[in-house]
C-alpha cells in the first residue's frame, strides 16, 4: 500500500505542478511540452485506478499524436508575445469573473463533500487477469453500440469535412503522378514523324 | 549485526521492488551490446555487399571496434549551441533512447520469462513506441538551428504517419490473435505445421507493412530523409557531439532491434520453434539436439537476427525516396492495404479458416 501511495502523491504533484507550468511559461513551445508532462503523470494515476486502457489510450492518443501536432503548429507559428499580452489589464475583470464562476462550479461538482467512504463504497480490487480494455469492449459493442457508432460516423465525416475544407487545388502547381510514369509506353514519348523529302530544284 | 540485520529487513521489504530491478539490467545490458555489436555488424555486412573489409583493426577481426567508438564518443566534448535550450538539448537524446528500451518491459523471452505479463502489451508498445519522435522534435528545436528544425519537422511528420499504417498492421494481429498479450499472440501461432501455423501467412501484405513502416519509423535507409546528408547536413541531430550523439545513435539502432523483435512476436510466432508439430516428443526429449529444435528464445535471437540483417541490405541497396514519395506510400499505398486486409481477417477469423482459426472457441 505504502508504494501505491507513494506513487500517486508522486504523480499528482507532478501533474499539478507541470499544469500550472503550462499556464504560466512564456514560451508556446515549453507549455505544450508541459502539457505532454500533464497528460503523462495523469495517465499514470488513471493506471493507478486500474483503468489500464484508458492510461494507455490517453498517452497513445495524446501524447504520441495530438500533441505531436500541436509542437508542429507551436514551432512553426511566429507567436508574438508582446502582443499576445496585450489589453492584458482591460480584460483583468472578466477573466477573473469567469474564473471564480468556473472555480464555483467545479467545487460544487467535485467538493470533497460530494465523495468519501460515505457516500461511495471502498471500490474492489480486481485480481491479476482482469482485463480492462475486455471490459471496455465489451460494453462499448453490447450496451453502447449505437452511440459509439454514432459517434464513429460523426467523427469520420468531421475528418472528410477538414481535409475538403483545406484542400484547395491550385491550377498552376506542377506536381508528378506516378502511376501514369509508371504505366507510360514508348508510344506515348516517341513520335515518328515522316518528313517528306525536299526535292533540289 | 544490528546494522546488518536492518539492511537485510530492508531488502526483504523492497525484494520485489530490487527484483525488477535485476530483471530491467538483465535485459538492458545484453541490449546495449547487442547496440553496440549490431553497429559493427552493419559495418562488417555492408562492407561485405561492396566488396570491402569492414573495420578490421581494433581487435580480432575489428570485434573490438564498438567499444573503441564508445570511448571516443565518451571523451568528446558536448557542445552545446549559443542560445539553444539547454535543459530540452540534454532530454532529448534521453527521450529517443528511452522509449526504445522500456518497451521490452512486454516482450516475452520465453514461454515463461517475460518482465511484466501485462494484458494491454500490444497497446503498451504502441503508446510507449509513439513518445520516442518527442525526442526527435525536441532536439530539433532546442538545437535553435535552421536545419535541425527542418530535419525535425520532416522525420517527425515521417514519423507520425507511418505510425497509423503500423498501429492498423497491429490490430490486424490483434484480431488474428484475440489478445493483445505479446505471451497470448505467440501462443496464438502454435500449432502443428511448422512455420505455416504463424501470423505471416494470412497476415501476408500487414506483415510486409509492418516491417517497412517499421523501417521508416525507425528514419532508416531507404526513408532517411532524417538525416538526408546531400540535402540538410544531417537532420535533427546536427547540433549534437560526443556522447549526447551517441545517445542518438543508440536509439537508432535499440529502435531497429525493438522493430525486429516486434514483428518476430507479432508475424513469426516470437520463441516458438519452425520445427513445431513437425518433430516428434522422442526426439525434443533427446539432450541438446532437442533443446536446439524445442521452442526457446534462441529462435527469437534468429529470427530478430533475420530482420536486422534485412534493416542492413536495405541500406546497403536501396537509393533514398523522395519525401513527397515517403509520403505517397505511407497514407495512400499502406493506410488503404491495411483497412482492406483488417476486413479480409475478420473474415478470416470470423469462416474458421484453417489451420490457424479451425480450432473450437
Amino acid at each position: 500500500m505504502g508504494v501505491e501511495k507513494i506513487l500517486f502523491y508522486l504523480f499528482a504533484a507532478i501533474m499539478l505542478a507541470s499544469a500550472t507550468a503550462v499556464i504560466t511559461v512564456r514560451n508556446p513551445v515549453r507549455a505544450a511540452l508541459f502539457l505532454v508532462l500533464t497528460f503523462f503523470a495523469s495517465a499514470a494515476i488513471w493506471l493507478l485506478l486500474e483503468a489500464e486502457f484508458l492510461a494507455v489510450a490517453l498517452v497513445l492518443v495524446y501524447v504520441g499524436a495530438v500533441m505531436v501536432l500541436f509542437l508542429f503548429v507551436v514551432m512553426m507559428l511566429d507567436v508574438n508575445l508582446a502582443r499576445l499580452r496585450e489589453g492584458f489589464a482591460r480584460y483583468l475583470p472578466i477573466g477573473v469573473l469567469i474564473a471564480l464562476l468556473m472555480i464555483t462550479v467545479l467545487v460544487m461538482i467535485v467538493g470533497p463533500e460530494q465523495f468519501g467512504l460515505a457516500k461511495f463504497a471502498e471500490p474492489l480490487r480486481h485480481d491479476a487477469d482482469y482485463s480492462n480494455t475486455r471490459e471496455l469492449g465489451l460494453i462499448l459493442y453490447t450496451v453502447y453500440v449505437y452511440p459509439f457508432e454514432i459517434a464513429a460516423v460523426i467523427l469520420l465525416v468531421a475528418i472528410v469535412a477538414a481535409i475538403a475544407l483545406t484542400l484547395r487545388r491550385r491550377p498552376y502547381t506542377k506536381y508528378q503522378n506516378p502511376d501514369e510514369q509508371i504505366s507510360v509506353k514508348r508510344d506515348d514519348r516517341i513520335r515518328l514523324v515522316d518528313v517528306p523529302t525536299e526535292q533540289r530544284k | 549485526m544490528a546494522l546488518w540485520q536492518w539492511l537485510v529487513d530492508q531488502y526483504q521489504s523492497w525484494q520485489p521492488v530490487s527484483g525488477y530491478l535485476v530483471h530491467i539490467v538483465a535485459i538492458t545490458i545484453p541490449l546495449f551490446v547487442c547496440v553496440a555489436y549490431l553497429t559493427l555488424a552493419e559495418r562488417k555486412i555492408i562492407g561485405a555487399m561492396q566488396v570491402r573489409m569492414g573495420p578490421t583493426r581494433v581487435g580480432w577481426k575489428g570485434l573490438l571496434q564498438p567499444w573503441a567508438d564508445m570511448f571516443k564518443l565518451m571523451f568528446k566534448e558536448i557542445i552545446i549551441p549559443s542560445g539553444s535550450n539547454k535543459i530540452l538539448f540534454l532530454i532529448a537524446p534521453i527521450l529517443s533512447l528511452a522509449p526504445a528500451m522500456a518497451a521490452w518491459a512486454v516482450v516475452p523471452l520465453d514461454a515463461t520469462t517475460v518482465l511484466a505479463d501485462v494484458n494491454a502489451g500490444l497497446l503498451y508498445v504502441l503508446a510507449v513506441t509513439s513518445i520516442g519522435v518527442y525526442g526527435v522534435i525536441i532536439a530539433g528545436w532546442a538545437s535553435n538551428s535552421k536545419y535541425a528544425l527542418l530535419g525535425a519537422l520532416r522525420s517527425s511528420a515521417q514519423i507520425v504517419s507511418y505510425e497509423i499504417a503500423m498501429g492498423f498492421a497491429l490490430v490486424g494481429v490483434l484480431i488474428a490473435a484475440g489478445s493483445m498479450n505479446l505471451g497470448d499472440i505467440i501462443i496464438a501461432q502454435a500449432g502443428n505445421h511448422g512455420p505455416f501455423n504463424w501470423f505471416w501467412l494470412p497476415l501476408l501484405p500487414l506483415f510486409v507493412i509492418y516491417f517497412i513502416s517499421g523501417v521508416a519509423e525507425t528514419n532508416r535507409a531507404p526513408f532517411d530523409v532524417a538525416e538526408g546528408e546531400s540535402e540538410i547536413v544531417a537532420g535533427f541531430h546536427v547540433e549534437y557531439s560526443g556522447m549526447a550523439f551517441a545517445v542518438f545513435f543508440l536509439a537508432e539502432y535499440a529502435n531497429m532491434i525493438l522493430i525486429s523483435v516486434l514483428a518476430a512476436v507479432m508475424f513469426l510466432g516470437g520463441w516458438l520453434s519452425p520445427l513445431q508439430g513437425w518433430v516428434s516428443d522422442a526426439t525434443l526429449a533427446t539432450p541438446y539436439i532437442g533443446w536446439i529444435l524445442d521452442d526457446g528464445f534462441h529462435w527469437l535471437l534468429a529470427k530478430i537476427s533475420i530482420f536486422l540483417f534485412l534493416y542492413l541490405w536495405f541500406r546497403a541497396t536501396f537509393p533514398r525516396y523522395r519525401y513527397d514519395q515517403i509520403m505517397r506510400l505511407g497514407w495512400k499505398v499502406f493506410i488503404p492495404i491495411t483497412i482492406v486486409w483488417i476486413i479480409v481477417v475478420g473474415g478470416m477469423v470470423l469462416g474458421h479458416v484453417g489451420p490457424w482459426w479451425d480450432h473450437p472457441g
